[in-house]
């Protein structure tokens, strides 16, 4: 399993998954710097989070024009997995490569706390471990991260079984009380048509070892190894 | 600015701000963003559509946003 992480300047999240890539799968990811434009073939290309370009403009906005994008735009189509989290999300929404976007949280605050999601789709590449439905306990850690899409995304992405992770309660019951930013329908993780291009708010690097609190992650990096394997 | 169906938390907190202060007859606040550009030419008309060819491409994201261009002298 060949892994790419890229590099944004900002990124903060990128040390983390390559640690915890290697930890559970035993391959260390390579990371490339946002202004490569050549690179290898990979099995997997990691947007991960932090804050790239100091979130200006908007989050993700000027990442998404970054010159390694447009090749992995192309290299998206062709179907290599590509994976964005928090602000990796932002990107891949930015840049077109997922529907909707992400806005600043209803309550305006920064929100850094673990919080339950529902497995809603174990049929991708990265929830296929995971049980239908199974709550998970991960961490989320964003400003931007409501999820918003037009009413037409929303039932394409219904119909076409792409919410793959929605927020909840220790019961798995998906209510907007339990909606930590206010984004549609409990969104947390969305994949596209096509099924090769995952985005996501939490954070499964930050729950993949015991000594940090939860492993839920786990099995987040078992799926991507076990479908790329 | 963020398109008129997109809640606007900020400006909805401006508001009760403004209100609570005795700005009572403040019905609704939408806050948005103002971008300067300085050009190296003259000619407006010519350049109009390379501004909103940045809009659309960089500076808003139209799902959510919307904007105005305004020349300055």
């Amino acid at each position: 399993m060949k892994v790419a992480i890229v590099v944004f300047p900002g990124s903060n999240c990128d040390r983390d998954i390559s640690w915890a890539i290697k930890n559970i799968c035993g391959k260390k990811p390579d990371y490339i710097w946002h202004k490569e434009k050549n690179f290898t073939n990979y099995d997997l290309i990691i947007l991960p989070g932090g804050f790239s370009y100091g979130d200006y403009l908007r989050c993700g906005a000027i990442g998404s024009h970054s010159p390694i994008m447009k090749e992995i735009k192309k290299r998206s189509q062709n179907g290599t997995k590509i994976i964005g989290i928090c602000n990796g999300f932002q990107i891949l929404t930015e840049s077109k490569m997922l529907p909707g976007s992400l806005l600043q949280n209803e309550n305006l605050k920064f929100i850094c706390k673990k919080i339950y999601l529902k497995v809603k789709n174990n049929n991708t590449f990265v929830s296929k471990k995971y049980k239908l439905n199974e709550i998970i306990n991960v961490p989320i850690a964003h400003m931007e991260g409501r999820y918003y899409c037009s009413k037409e995304t929303l039932k394409e992405l219904e119909n076409n079984n792409q919410i793959i992770f929605q927020y909840c309660n220790d019961n798995g019951n998906v209510k907007n009380n339990y909606n930590p930013n206010g984004s549609i329908m409990n969104i947390a993780g969305i994949v596209n048509l096509k099924g090769n291009v995952l985005g996501m708010m939490p954070h499964p690097e930050r729950c993949s070892e015991e000594l940090l609190g939860g492993e839920n992650g786990i099995k987040f990096f078992r799926s991507i190894f076990e479908s790329i394997n | 600015m963020l398109r008129d169906a997109i809640l606007d938390p900020q400006g909805n907190t401006i508001k009760k701000s403004l209100n609570s202060l005795g700005f009572k007859n403040v019905k609704s606040v939408r806050q948005g963003k103002l971008i300067e550009i300085d050009l190296n030419t003259s000619s407006s008309n010519k350049e109009k559509k390379n501004i909103e060819k940045m809009c659309e491409d960089v500076l808003t994201n139209s799902l959510t946003e919307k904007y105005k261009i305004k020349f300055l002298k």
